[in-house]
């Protein structure tokens, strides 16, 4: 212990950032390595696949006749993945409703999992706002989710379609409809934790070299919960995937021709039992997407904590 | 060592306690009612002299730890005033208190729980000087390695997690923490009870270095009565929430005048087996009452062996017994010195007698 002393300072390479440490943990697991190459195919798949097929999602042939004789074929070189009940090409379909999904997830995810952790805190950590945060949280836990998307959908759809386009304005309507209704797990989960934080002997030593409630959330209590989060994120976006498709199918998320995984997925079950193509392919996509991101939220999850890192 | 100190150098008083109240109340029912308070802390005045360790001990749950932690103001205190070099702080706010901060800091009693698992060495260390100095990176990395130094940490170490290190080591951590940005006060609570008793003199005899070398001020919490007595200079013995006595190391472990100071150091274990066959225990009987509910009188009167009727009735005073010695007992009162139990008033007369000529 005591050679320390005799070493200057300039022999010691100054303290290496954090986040060398996690990438070399997260290297280290297996599946969360898989998962993240899965997760950068997919992500490719949808966004540079359709620079590549160039056929439109949309394109039904104007010749009634071929597109009559062109639907609900099985995989082919022309349509590696078939086609659907209007003769349109699975694959490309499969590509830009990607897009969307994808796009959705993990942006209603991100919202969530940010108005669950911020909601969580303030009312883990400021015994003030506990109350009405909390039951703010019951609140929104007593309503009935869906109901409560279709009457938003409904009353707003509309209106944001009318100001932002189409696309835009449904996007941002499902995305904070999804992030809105989906954040009270993630609350609840947090509040929890921060309570038990608040009282560990750390917190109170930061609190005896004078540190501020805000450095005190984001230096010591935010990256001791971070492993709930990150499960209650990666299992959000499943979620959102999930509720978004469900949204399509009844109506009332994107407009039919803006397809997306969901959306196939429903469109196809009609014909599950003639042409399984068409339910597979959409839910090995959603599958696929959510399996890889759980790994990788698994994989980050034990990357970041400094006590399972190095084993 | 207590004669010689204040001869050497002029003596100031760097924490004055006076009348510290620090109560948790206790809300029951339907509808939370305030109904009584726990006084883990009622009513307790000390002053710690600059460069002196105190040694506060007393029975588990008896409110050293609160005390040591109302003190730096880690709760907001029921009443009472705190004055540390000069400043009131009992009921500053929290700006006020955050400037006053790098005068008094505090070494925590489970060094595991007292770093936080997800910093390395080197943030921990490093977070009161990003609190409270502007120093650049490459200073705050420089103090940094000083203050492993003198806590004899290798500097190697610095990139390292607090899980990665044994007990004393974390302690080690914990003190350079608190040193980080020359604190007058540090509060050690219970700073040894959770290391092994090799690990505990290191951390002591550190502890006792830094005090030499920085010229620091201790409040040193602990119910290990030998351990207190090798670090402090002057002892004060606290029982359900109160103090009952303080003093000078020496005269207060050779002649406790308090019948619950007799019975505590009466537990340490003589190391020499010859003398450990006669020393004399004294065992009280019955349970430390609730601090929410103390009886009436003295505090100790339920238990304590030279129990009078004025105990019961009147709570006792806490003065001035002999020069430099504080007790809260009926035994010491003035007026009923002469008349005090046969036992007990006499006994401990003679002690003070005895006291008075080796001084």
């Amino acid at each position: 212990m005591t050679d320390a002393t005799l070493q200057p300072v300039q022999d010691l390479a100054p303290p290496r950032s954090q986040w060398r440490d996690v990438w070399d943990q997260f290297r280290t697991h297996k599946g969360a390595l898989t998962g993240l190459g899965v997760f950068v195919f997919m992500t490719l798949f949808v966004l540079v696949g359709p620079l590549i097929w160039r056929i439109g999602p949309d394109y039904i042939n104007p010749n009634v006749l071929v597109m009559i004789k062109s639907r609900n074929l099985g995989s082919s070189f022309a349509h590696p993945l078939g086609t659907d009940q209007l003769g349109r090409d699975e694959l490309a379909r499969m590509m830009s409703g990607g897009q969307i999904s994808i796009a959705v997830g993990f942006t209603a995810m991100a919202l969530s999992i940010f108005l669950g952790t911020l909601v969580g805190v303030l009312a883990g950590y400021f015994k003030s706002l506990d109350g009405p945060l909390m039951r703010l949280t019951d609140l929104f836990l007593a309503l009935p989710l869906l109901p409560l998307l279709l009457v938003m959908m409904m009353l707003f759809a509309p209106m944001i379609s009318h100001a932002m386009g189409v696309a835009a304005g449904t996007f941002l309507l499902i995305v904070s409809a999804i992030g809105v209704t989906s954040w009270m797990q993630c609350a609840r989960i947090v509040r929890g934790e921060v309570l038990a934080l608040k009282e560990r002997e750390f917190v109170l030593a930061a609190k005896s070299v004078g540190t501020p409630p805000f450095r005190m959330i984001l230096r010591h209590i935010l990256p001791n919960v971070m492993s709930p989060v990150m499960v209650a994120a990666t299992l959000g976006i499943a979620n959102a995937i999930i509720t978004e498709s469900a949204l399509s199918f009844l109506g009332l998320g994107f407009p039919p021709d803006f397809p997306t995984w969901g959306r196939l997925l429903f469109d196809g079950v009609d014909l599950m039992q003639e042409h399984p193509g068409l339910v597979v392919w959409p839910g090995i996509a959603i599958s696929l997407t959510v399996l890889s991101v759980n790994y990788i939220g698994d994989g980050l999850r034990d990357a970041l904590d400094p006590r399972i890192r190095g084993r | 060592m207590l004669d010689a100190k204040p001869a050497a150098k002029p003596v100031k008083t760097l924490v004055e306690v006076r009348g510290l109240k620090m109560y948790f109340p206790i809300h029951t029912g339907l509808l939370r009612a305030h109904t009584g308070d726990v006084k883990a802390v009622d009513d307790v005045s000390f002053d710690i002299l600059e460069g002196e360790t105190l040694g506060l001990v007393g029975e588990s749950g008896c409110g050293k730890s609160t005390c040591g932690r109302a003190l730096i103001r880690l709760y907001d205190i029921t009443s009472g005033s705190v004055k540390i070099d000069g400043t009131e702080i009992g009921h500053a706010d929290q700006t006020r208190l955050r400037k006053m901060r790098p005068t008094m800091q505090m070494v925590f009693q489970d060094p595991q729980a007292s770093l936080n698992p997800r910093m390395t060495v080197a943030d921990i260390i490093s977070e009161p000087l990003s609190e409270h100095t502007t120093l650049s990176k490459t200073d705050k990395l420089k103090r940094i390695y000083e203050l492993m130094d003198a806590v004899g940490l290798n500097r190697r170490f610095a990139n390292r997690y607090p899980h990665e290190f044994s007990g004393g080591q974390r302690q080690r951590i914990g003190i350079a923490r608190a040193l980080a940005l020359n604190p007058k006060f540090i509060v050690c609570d219970e700073p040894i009870a959770a290391l092994d008793v090799s690990i505990q003199a290191q951390v002591v005899n550190l502890l006792e270095q830094l005090q030499d070398e920085f010229g620091l001020t201790y409040l040193f919490i602990s119910h290990d009565l030998s351990m207190v007595r090798h670090i402090a200079d002057r002892i004060a013995v606290m029982y359900l929430g109160k103090m009952v006595e303080l003093g000078p190391r020496d005269p207060v472990y050779d002649s406790p005048l308090h019948p619950y100071t007799e019975a505590l150091l009466s537990a340490v274990p003589e190391p020499d087996p010859s003398l450990e066959k006669t020393r004399e225990r004294i065992i009280l009987k019955g349970d430390v009452p609730s601090p929410a509910n103390p009886p009436k009188g003295c505090n100790f009167c339920t238990r304590c062996p030279k129990v009078m009727d004025i105990c019961r009735q009147i709570e006792p005073e806490f003065r001035e017994a002999e020069p430099g010695r504080f007790v809260a007992c009926h035994l010491y009162d003035q007026n009923n010195k002469t008349t005090a139990g046969a036992t007990g008033g006499t006994e401990a007369d003679n002690e003070h007698f005895q006291q008075g000529e080796t001084k």
